[in-house]
């Protein structure tokens, strides 16, 4: 093809026309970049890893430096992590926080409880969050460490940046 | 806080007869310490009523503790108030000792007071951070990260967990302390107090921080012990209960401190309480830490305690005589521990942490009861907050120091 004999390639999948500032690549990975390079999480904690949640976002892990900042309202982010045990009677809410985030939105299970419903197995519990929510990553640990918690996040950037056709008017 | 409500009451019997105004505040709110849902009832800005409701996050702790043994029930403590988890893990031992009449060694004791008054430090910590973040200072909330994330680091080499940590067992601790932890706990001590001086530096005389907290959520000493407060809450009222002084458990009898108290019980009372209750528990971990070394090389778990899998009976073997000749053996049956009932009750750093627990003779709680601070805080909320302004309802949240965990159970 021409494209590959005149452009030379900076980046996997990103290419350059020689000594101009001209860039070519797939729209979906510009999108994709973006997507994964700022995640906001929901400001919703629901147990004990909210406490792990707020470690990881405050000084000394530090979740800022990927882009990642919490943000107080669902209609602004992207992001719910399901930090804790999830109750029959916090299901619906929870529910619905993701119901009010715009799409593409994903969600992150922290913690077993949240994961698989833990040590908590009584008749108030909820048995992991999938049971109501498409979960794309699982961060087992009761509950995890911040770095757990941020290796959860770089996986899901990596999902993100993976992604193709998942937006524009052919989406669903 | 009587006035005010006065003045609110007047206003909503106005000529102008309107529909009652109600908010939903919660259970995802940022500002609301977990999942509590409060419905407002609003006139205006100022609050009329309210009414908190709990139970979004009810676990059934209490249930599922009488279907685990003694040991394994220890373990559902951490996640209770998962802010200060050996405080309750203690309540949980002492309870349980007493179910097994266990004397605890002295080492032991020690042990489990300077975990406790850590865990004493994190909690504040982490109160100072959240509260003052809900009130608007961003900065203390990471300065209060970095020295939590210190003691979380000391207690991940003291157990291998940093929140959960499931340190104390019945009849004593898990491990005991290397000489490294010992070290670096002497660092801490000598560094903090100039920690506390840095927090007191942001906010002591801080106009915003002032104005916020001062006047706001008044109670008297009556109301206070009226409304089953406990804890600093309670001691900002200028009532010196202290369940370390009055009944005091493990080490607190040996150590040396003041249990400080407020004058006018406002907000910024309650602060200053706890401001000085990190300097007593940093005081106390430096006390504990010097009467080491005279236990140097004793055990930390009681010769007689319970293996960490109880049986659930004890089966011996009795000989009875053989009707023809010898013996034949049958298996008897007995009881794991003598069939009672116990309590106990600790200052954890929300308030007065209380484990009742009924055993039938069995490895199994029969009955597990436990009265938690956040519960009773939660109750006051309503008497709190009548005739204030819906922005210092988060700062009244704030001030009880409430955890959803610990209330709901």
């Amino acid at each position: 093809m021409g494209i590959e004999k005149e452009t030379i390639e900076v980046a996997p999948g990103i290419r350059q026309i020689p000594n101009t500032p001209v860039f070519i690549t797939v729209i979906d990975k510009v999108i994709n970049w973006a997507r994964a390079g700022s995640m906001w999480p929901v400001t919703f904690g629901l147990a004990c890893c909210a406490i792990e949640m707020m470690a990881t976002g405050a000084s000394h892990y530090d979740l800022d430096r990927f882009g990642i900042i919490f943000r107080a309202s669902p209609r602004q982010s992207d992001v719910l992590i399901v930090a804790g045990t999830v109750t029959k009677k916090m299901a619906p809410v929870v529910r619905r926080v993701y119901d009010q985030m715009p799409e593409p939105k994903y969600v992150i299970a922290m913690g077993s409880c949240a994961c698989s419903g833990g040590v908590f197995r009584t008749y108030s519990t909820v048995q992991g969050c999938d049971q109501f929510l498409p979960v794309d990553v699982y961060v087992p640990g009761c509950p995890p460490r911040p770095e757990a918690l941020l290796y959860g996040l770089l996986t899901l950037q990596q999902k993100i940046k993976s992604e193709s056709k998942r937006w524009g008017f052919w989406r669903r | 806080m009587s006035p005010l409500i006065e003045v609110t009451k007047k206003d909503v019997v106005s000529e102008t007869w309107e529909e009652p105004f109600y908010l939903n505040m919660g259970p995802q709110h940022p500002s609301t310490h977990g999942v509590l849902r409060i419905v407002l009832h609003l006139e205006g800005e100022t609050i009329v009523d309210c009414d908190p409701i709990v139970g979004y996050l009810h676990r059934g702790v209490e249930k599922l503790g009488e279907n685990l043994n003694y040991n394994q029930a220890i373990i559902l403590s951490d996640r209770l108030d998962y802010i200060a988890s050996v405080a309750n893990n203690t309540a949980f031992a002492l309870a349980f000792e007493k179910i097994f009449n266990l004397k605890v060694p002295r080492r032991a004791q020690l042990l489990r007071t300077i975990v406790c008054e850590m865990a004493r430090i994190c909690n504040h910590l982490l109160w100072l951070a959240t509260h003052a973040l809900d009130i608007g200072a961003m900065t203390v909330f990471l300065y209060c990260f970095r020295d939590r994330e210190w003691l979380l680091n000391v207690f991940e080499k003291i157990c291998g967990a940093r929140l959960t940590h499931s340190y104390v067992r019945v009849g004593g601790v898990r491990l005991d302390f290397t000489s490294e932890i010992i070290d670096e706990l002497y660092k801490f001590t000598e560094e903090f107090p100039n920690r506390i001086l840095d927090y007191e530096t942001l906010i002591d005389v801080n106009r915003i921080w002032l104005k916020r907290t001062k006047g706001i959520a008044v109670v008297s000493a009556e109301e206070a012990i009226n409304l089953g407060l406990t804890g600093p809450c309670l001691r900002g009222s200028g009532v010196p209960y202290d369940v370390r002084k009055f009944r005091p458990y493990d080490a607190y009898e040996e150590v040396s401190f003041i249990v400080p108290t407020g004058k006018n019980g406002d907000t910024y009372d309650r602060y200053r309480v706890r401001m000085e209750e990190l300097r007593q528990a940093n005081s106390i971990i430096r006390q504990c830490l010097d009467k080491l070394p005279e236990t140097e090389g004793q055990p930390v778990v009681a010769d007689n305690a319970p293996d960490l899998l109880i049986p659930e009976k004890r089966k011996s073997a009795v000989a009875l005589p053989h009707p023809k000749k010898g013996y034949f053996f049958k298996a008897k049956e007995e009881d794991v521990v003598p069939p009672g009932e116990a309590f106990a009750s600790i200052e954890s750093p929300k308030g007065e942490l209380a484990v009742y627990v009924v055993s039938d003779g069995s490895n199994k709680p029969w009955r597990l009861r436990i009265r938690t601070p956040s519960f009773v805080h939660i109750s006051a909320i309503p008497d709190l907050t009548r005739g204030h302004l819906i922005a210092d309802l988060v700062a009244i949240i704030g001030t009880l120091d409430v955890v959803l965990g610990d209330s709901d159970r």
